[in-house]
This record gives structure tokens, sequence and C-alpha cells, in this order.
């Protein structure tokens, strides 16, 4: 019976839907405002239905009930509550329940936030959201319905895969999800400016928010995927590579691209064109990455996912919310008039070259990722694109796009010399050379691109304390003056400080453990020593023993740094039953200068001896801390006050047509 | 627009074309993707003869004639259908009353490779409670069959001819659909060579 109500709410909320599309799009371009006013009640409605359609299907996951399709597939009732409740978004049914929720939360949220917001832009950019959320519900009803019962219901289900029972992994699709249909909006909002056939400061200003919201939850979803992948898949690497990762990547710098150029229309009232452009590539990419995975265009996933109806309603949707949306801007766009001019050397400029590099990124991933689809279409072989392509393709373009970062920020709007920005930048210029010299001694024999990771880490971050003292005039006024102006920063400034600190600290993080990791594989019997760097690990043998739905195997490990004990690891190998699938629990000692990571595989002889892999990870750890600068970085900036409801200035934009507005609304 | 447009303007109004004109094509190679469905991969094993294994029958299916349930030898002189199953298997629930429709309604021998069972009383209750389609059925709790098979999961179906060579891999539940349009023109023309 539950599930059959969460199914009713299911197909409830898409006539409400199709209401909230209908009504309000008609009503802006009639100017009818009770029509356009009926956007924000429907989209409560829309969430309010789905947030209990979602609450049904996690109550049949919590109780186990098994005559679901989804429930017996992908639970068990041996399972941890944790995983019960993580397993119904877990398989693609539920995500894309999970999808479609946070969709039609979002919709919630601009019919919350947008008081200010003139009645015809609002009523649009409810409407495009819900056009889009139609889609979904369709696919969903149609193709994926997760609802779906059996008819001769099993016993107990079929588990989880084991490497799905993370804590990592149970969160990290919510957020990055988040991300994801976080840029529905700014797309709303582009196409809702496309249809009004205006863009202004204050569109920048609105859509900015929105566009570092999503900035900052993909922005921690990513960090969360590689930190599981990290330490759960039990080889110290934190990035493949992989379609699933280049997926969430690709919207991650379009809308890092995007992030920049709002600000250009906000400040500057110009590259609007481009904005709206990148506004519906971001979204566009986060939808392109939501299905490749799934669809099974590129990859092979098993049973349930290859269903070619399910695949060919992706492709219509992508066609006609993609192709529907770029047709519009080939049409609009034109009509869109830069006032703002600048030369090359200026704010602006520099803000270009990121988005510029940005989108050439983006589309390296795009090429990188669809390459083996394109050649198998002409029959050109299976092919797989790997980490030497993207490696080749993205150091050179990383490497003079953070030379620039530090430099821009310097620089004024409209145009600027670069002579004195370069000067005031002596500081981080002494200190970069200083860090070649220290890497290159201290890595000896390690490769080259350390040294030049450690210089752009070290340039940027003390480049980006340069732009902060400068700034707050530090040491060209007295101290106090220079600090009551750091109160008085604006904390969108704030958040570019952060944003750029943090990367600048991660890139140190990805830096050391690509170029100086060690690892050693072998065989170990209890007693034998392994030198690892620095470290010597001594493996003192194995334990045998239960988990809740699973038997390990639990080895200790000594690890001693000249003499001295540093500390005992205890990496665990788990077998879980239901599955017969095993799966590494690595040992992670994590330590300001490095990680080390120890993992135990299986028996090998007749001695007691295993298979091990031990290894240094250095500066590990700062990648997730540079991810942590960012995600508050987008925190502190969305505290700007310029976002905040109710300030008057905004005010006076709204009152410009006398608008009635409903009681209560 | 009203007034005329000069050549650079008109070429900037192309450049709007780009981005949906870009897309398009990337839409067309996907179109060609979706027909190229990445689960009917040909395996590495097509064209290959079965690799060498035994396999003990499963309980309550023992013969007292055969010392093995199913072995490598049993795939000669006929065309015939190896479906991995195991009664822990989800999709395998799904396409069950298939593969027993399979087995009233035409002559061709499905085998059986049972595996990976947490007990070896679960794939002959499994089979007792809801039907047994297959002829020769072998026990694979370590997966030494499904390794001769190039096995990545279950359900799998695999089209032997009658000299033992693997012909055909289908990954994921066999319906009618498949077996009208693939598998049994496989079959056929298999059994004319």
């Amino acid at each position: 019976m539950i599930a059959e109500a969460g199914h009713f709410a299911l197909i409830l909320a898409l006539f409400v839907a199709v209401i909230q599309a209908v009504v309000p799009l008609v009503g802006a371009s009639r100017n009818n405002v009770v029509w356009m006013d009926f956007g924000r009640p429907a989209a409560v409605a829309q969430f309010a239905l789905m947030a209990f359609s979602f609450a049904c299907l996690t109550y049949s996951f919590v109780v186990s009930d098994f005559s679901l399709v989804v429930v017996a597939s992908n639970s068990h009732s041996a399972k941890p509550m944790l995983y019960k409740i993580s397993g119904v978004w877990a398989n693609h049914e539920g995500s894309m329940l999970l999808w479609v929720l946070i969709l039609s939360l979002f919709g919630f949220a601009v019919a919350f936030f947008s008081e200010n917001l003139p009645p015809s832009l609002r009523a649009r950019v409810l409407g495009i959201q819900s056009l889009v959320a139609i889609g979904f519900y369709l696919f969903i009803l149609f193709t994926s319905n997760p609802f779906d019962r059996l008819i001769d219901p099993p016993f107990d289900g079929n588990g989880l895969n084991p490497l799905l029972q993370d804590p990592g992994l149970a969160f990290h699709p919510p957020m990055l999800y988040l991300g994801y249909v976080g840029f529905s909006v700014t797309f709303s909002f582009a196409i809702a400016a496309l249809l009004e056939g205006r863009v202004d400061a204050a569109w920048g200003r609105w859509v900015r928010p929105w566009t570092l919201a999503a900035w900052g939850f993909l922005t921690g979803g990513i960090a969360l995927g590689s930190w599981w992948a990290y330490y759960e898949l039990g080889w110290g690497g934190w990035w493949f590579w992989d379609p699933v990762e280049n997926a969430s990547f690709m919207p991650w710098l379009a809308g890092t691209a995007l992030l920049h150029s709002a600000t250009m229309v906000e400040k500057r009232d110009t590259m609007k064109g481009w904005t709206i452009f990148l506004a519906i590539v971001a979204f566009s990419l986060s939808l392109l990455g939501t299905f490749l995975v799934r669809s099974g265009v590129l990859t092979s996933v098993h049973a349930f996912a290859t269903d070619p109806a399910r695949g060919v309603f992706i492709l219509v949707l992508l066609i006609v919310v993609i192709g529907g949306s770029f047709t519009l801007f080939a049409l609009r766009g034109p009509t869109i008039s830069n006032k703002g001019l600048f030369l090359p050397i200026s704010r602006e400029g520099a803000l270009l070259l990121n988005n510029l590099v940005m989108t050439t990124a983006a589309g390296a991933v795009l090429l990188g990722t669809l390459y083996p689809l394109f050649l198998d279409a002409i029959d050109g072989g299976k092919v797989s694109v790997g980490p030497p392509f993207f490696n080749t393709v993205f150091i050179p373009l990383i490497v003079p796009m953070v030379a620039a970062m530090a430099i821009g920020p310097m620089l004024s709007w409209k145009r600027a010399d670069l002579g004195p920005a370069l000067r005031k930048l002596w500081l981080a210029g002494i200190l970069t050379v200083v860090a070649a010299i220290a890497t290159w001694a201290l890595a000896t024999g390690g490769p080259f691109l350390g040294v030049v990771g450690m210089m752009m880490a070290v340039w940027l971050g003390v480049g980006t304390f340069v732009e902060l003292s400068e700034r707050i005039r530090l040491f060209r006024e007295p101290l106090v003056s220079s600090l009551s102006r750091l109160a008085r920063v604006p904390r969108a400034s704030w958040g570019m400080t952060l944003g750029h600190l943090g990367l600048a600290i991660g890139i140190a993080g990805m830096t050391g453990a690509g170029a100086w990791k060690i690892e050693t594989i072998q065989t170990m019997v209890p007693g034998q020593t392994v030198q690892v760097g620095e470290f010597d690990f001594t493996f003192k043998g194995v334990e045998q023993g239960q988990g809740p739905n699973y038997s390990l195997t639990k080895a200790t490990f000594v690890v001693n740094k000249d003499g001295q004990e540093v500390v005992i690891m205890y990496p665990e190998n788990r077998q879980y039953p239901i599955s017969s699938t095993p799966s590494t629990e690595a040992a992670i000692h994590t330590t300001f200068f490095g990680d080390l990571y120890a993992v135990v595989g299986d028996p090998v002889g007749t001695e007691g001896g295993y298979v091990t892999r031990l290894y240094w990870n250095p500066l590990v750890i700062w990648m997730w801390v540079g991810a942590i600068f960012m995600m508050a970085a987008t925190a502190v900036s969305l505290s700007d006050r310029r976002y905040r409801i109710g300030v008057s200035h905004r005010r006076k934009v709204v009152a410009k047509p006398p608008v009635s507005q409903p009681a209560g609304a | 627009m009203v007034y005329q447009q000069t050549a650079p303007e008109q070429n900037k109004r192309l450049m709007f074309f780009v981005p949906v004109i870009v897309f398009m094509t990337l839409a067309i190679y996907f179109a060609i993707g979706l027909t190229k469905d990445p689960s009917r991969l040909p395996s590495v094993l097509i064209d290959t003869p079965v690799e060498d294994f035994q396999l003990l029958p499963i309980k309550g299916r023992a013969n007292p004639d055969r010392e093995w349930g199913l072995e490598t030898v049993d795939f000669k002189g006929e065309v015939s259908l190896v479906n991995i199953f195991g009664s822990w298997c989800i999709s395998c629930q799904i396409e069950h009353p298939f593969l027993m429709q399979v087995k009233e309604n035409t002559d061709v021998p499905i085998h059986g490779i049972d595996w990976r069972e947490k007990n070896p009383d679960d794939g002959p209750n499994w089979l007792a409670r809801k039907g047994d389609p297959y002829t020769l059925i072998g026990d694979d709790p370590d997966s030494k069959g499904s390794i001769a098979f190039g096995v990545t999961g279950a359900p799998e179906t695999f089209v032997i001819d009658k000299n033992g060579v693997i012909r055909y891999k289908l990954i994921g539940p066999m319906d009618l659909k498949i077996w009208n349009e693939t598998i049994f023109p496989i079959i056929e023309e298999l059994r004319k060579q």
C-alpha cells in the first residue's frame, strides 16, 4: 500500500508539474499576473508530493519490502539500517527519484527566495524548471519506475555491492545531485532570460547565488567521491579519469567558468550571451553526466540498466532539453547586447582567460570520455581513453591559468597595467622560486612535474594573500586601519580568496600524491619487514573475525621510522557471504605530510603469507582540505549581503512595474 | 530586425548556431551508440571452444550413469544453450518463466550452471519450487564453470554450436523478444552447419 501511495504521489507530481510549466509560462507571455503567480504554490505542491513519494520508497527499503523489484535487487534484510536507507539511491530507479526530488526542491527554493524577482522572470524560471521536471517524471514512470512490484517476491534481497556499503558512498550521490540539479536553476534563469529578451546586471546578481550553491555542492560531491575511491578501492589512487568521474568533473569545469562570467555580467554588464551559453552548457553537461553513466551508452552496466527503451527515451530527452535550448540561444542570443567594453589586459580579460581554459578543459574531458563512443560508432573498435590523454591535455592548460589566477584579481576593470600588478607580486615570485629550489632539493630524482606543481601552489597561495593584503593596504597604512578594512571586505571577496586558496592547497595535495607516491606490492610472512620510503612496515600476522554481515581477515602492521614506532595499522579484508564478493578496508594513517596506507590481500602459501600493498601517499589530506576551503568559500560568498532578501536597492528593481501581490503569496 | 545586416554581423549571428550544430552532431553519435548495446559486447571467448571443466551435479539431480553434472564434452554433438543462474539472482527470477517456456515449446537443450550458491540446498530448492528448465546442471560454488565462459554476472546465456564452440553471449535476462530476434535465429543458423 505504502508503495502504491508513493507511486500515486509521483503521478500527481507529474500533473502538478504540467500545470506549473504551462500556466506561469502562458501567464508571462500574456502578462497575466495571476497566472504568473501560480508558479509558486505549484512549486510548493510539487515538492511536497515528491517528498512524500520519496519517503514512501525509503519506507519500503527500511522495512525490506522485497515485493518491490528495486528493494529485492538492491537490499537485504541483514544489511545495517544506514545502508538500507542509502540503498534507496544506490540503484538506477531510486537515484532518478532522488534526482527529481532535488529538482523539485530547487523549484521550491526558487519559489521561496524569489520575493524580489520581477514576476514575469520568476514565472518563467519556475515554468522552465517544471518543464525539465516533466521529462524526468515521464522517464521514471515509463522506463524506470521504482514502485514496480514483483509477482513472486523472494525470501530475501540480493544485497548491495559491499563496495557500496560505505558511508562515503552513501552520502556522495545526494551531494553530487545537489550540484548537478543545482545547475537546473541557472539553466532555467538563462532560458527565462532568453524568453524575456532581457539580460542585465540584476539578472547576473540573481543567477550568481544559484551558481555558487550548485558549484559548492558539486565540489563537495566530487571530493567525497574521490575520497571514497581513495580509501575504499584500496589502490591508493584518488582520481581515475573514468567516465563516472568525468561526468561530474565536466559540469564542475563549466560551472567554474559560469561562476566567473556571471561576475562580469553583474559587475560590468558584459559577456552576457556567453554567460547564458555557459549556463546552458553547465546543465547540459550535468544531464549528460547523469545519463551517460546510466544509459549504457558508454559503460557496460549489468542486467537492468540495459533497456533500449530507456536509452532512446534519454536521447530524446537530451535532444529536447539541450537541442531545444541551444536552438533558442541561436535565435535569441544575437539580440543580447553587451555594454561594458574592456581591453585584453584587465580584470575582465583575466576572467575571460579563466573561461577559455575551463571550457577548453571541459571540452577535452568530453572528447576523451566520448571518444570510445565515436570510434565504436564508425566501427573503429573498442578503446578506452586513459589518464595519459587527460594529463597531457590538462597540465598545459592549467599551468598558465594558475599563473594568471594570482594576477587577475590585482588588475582593475576595463583596462589595467600588467607591470604594477606583477611588481606587487614580488613576494609570491620569490617564494615560488624558493619553493622550486626546495622541491628540487628535497625530492631529488622525482618527476619535474612535481616541481611545477609546487611552484603553482605557492604562486597562487601567496598571490592570493598578496591580493588580500593589497585590498586592506597592509603595511601601507597603520595596522588598525588595515584591520578595519579587513573587517569590511565583502563576503563575496572572501569567497574568492578562500576559493583560490583552496585550489592552491588542492594543487599542492594533488602534486604530492601524484608525483611522490611510493608503493610496494609483495608477499609478506609474519615477522617480515618492508621499507616504504622512510618507514618500515613490520607484518605481525592476521586474525579472523566476524562483522555484522561479513567475515573478516584483520592484519597487523607495526610502522617504524628511524627505529621509533609511528603507528600500528590494521587493514582488513572482508568477505560478504551474501554476494560472495570481497572488499578491502585499507588502513590509513593520516598526517600533515602524508598518508601511510596499508592493504592486506589474499593468503599465499602455507606459512601464513599474505599479499600486502603498502603506500606512502604524500600530502593527500591537502586535497580534501582544499575542497573544504572551496565549499567554505561558496558558503561565505552566499552569505554576502547583496544576496540577502530585502536589500533596499533590489526592491527598486521590482518596484518599476507596479504589481499587485496576492495576499499570502 | 528592420535594419539591414552587414556581413560581419551575419557571421556573428551564425556563431550562435555553433552550439546547436555541435550538440546535434553529438546526438547523432549517441543514437548510433545506442544501437551498439555495450552489454552485448562480443566476449573475447566468442568463437573459441569451451575450456575444459567438470562440475558436480546439484542435489537431487545425480545420475548414476554420469560422473559429472555438467562437463565440456556435454556440448559436443548438438547446438545447446548454457545459462548461468543462481537462486540469489533477482534477474534470474525474472528470466526463469521464459526458460520454462523454452523448455516446454522447443527442442533446444538448456544446460544450467548453478553459480555461487550460499548453501548447496538453495539452488535445488529454488528449482523444485519454480520448475526446472535445465537438461543438465552443474553446481558451481567456486566459479570454476563460469570462469570457463568468462562470466561477469548472472544471468548470462551462451549459445554453443555442435562442436562445443561458444558462438554468442547474452548478458542479462533472456525474453521472448531477444529469443525471437537474436537467439533462435543463431540456433537455426548453427543447426544448418
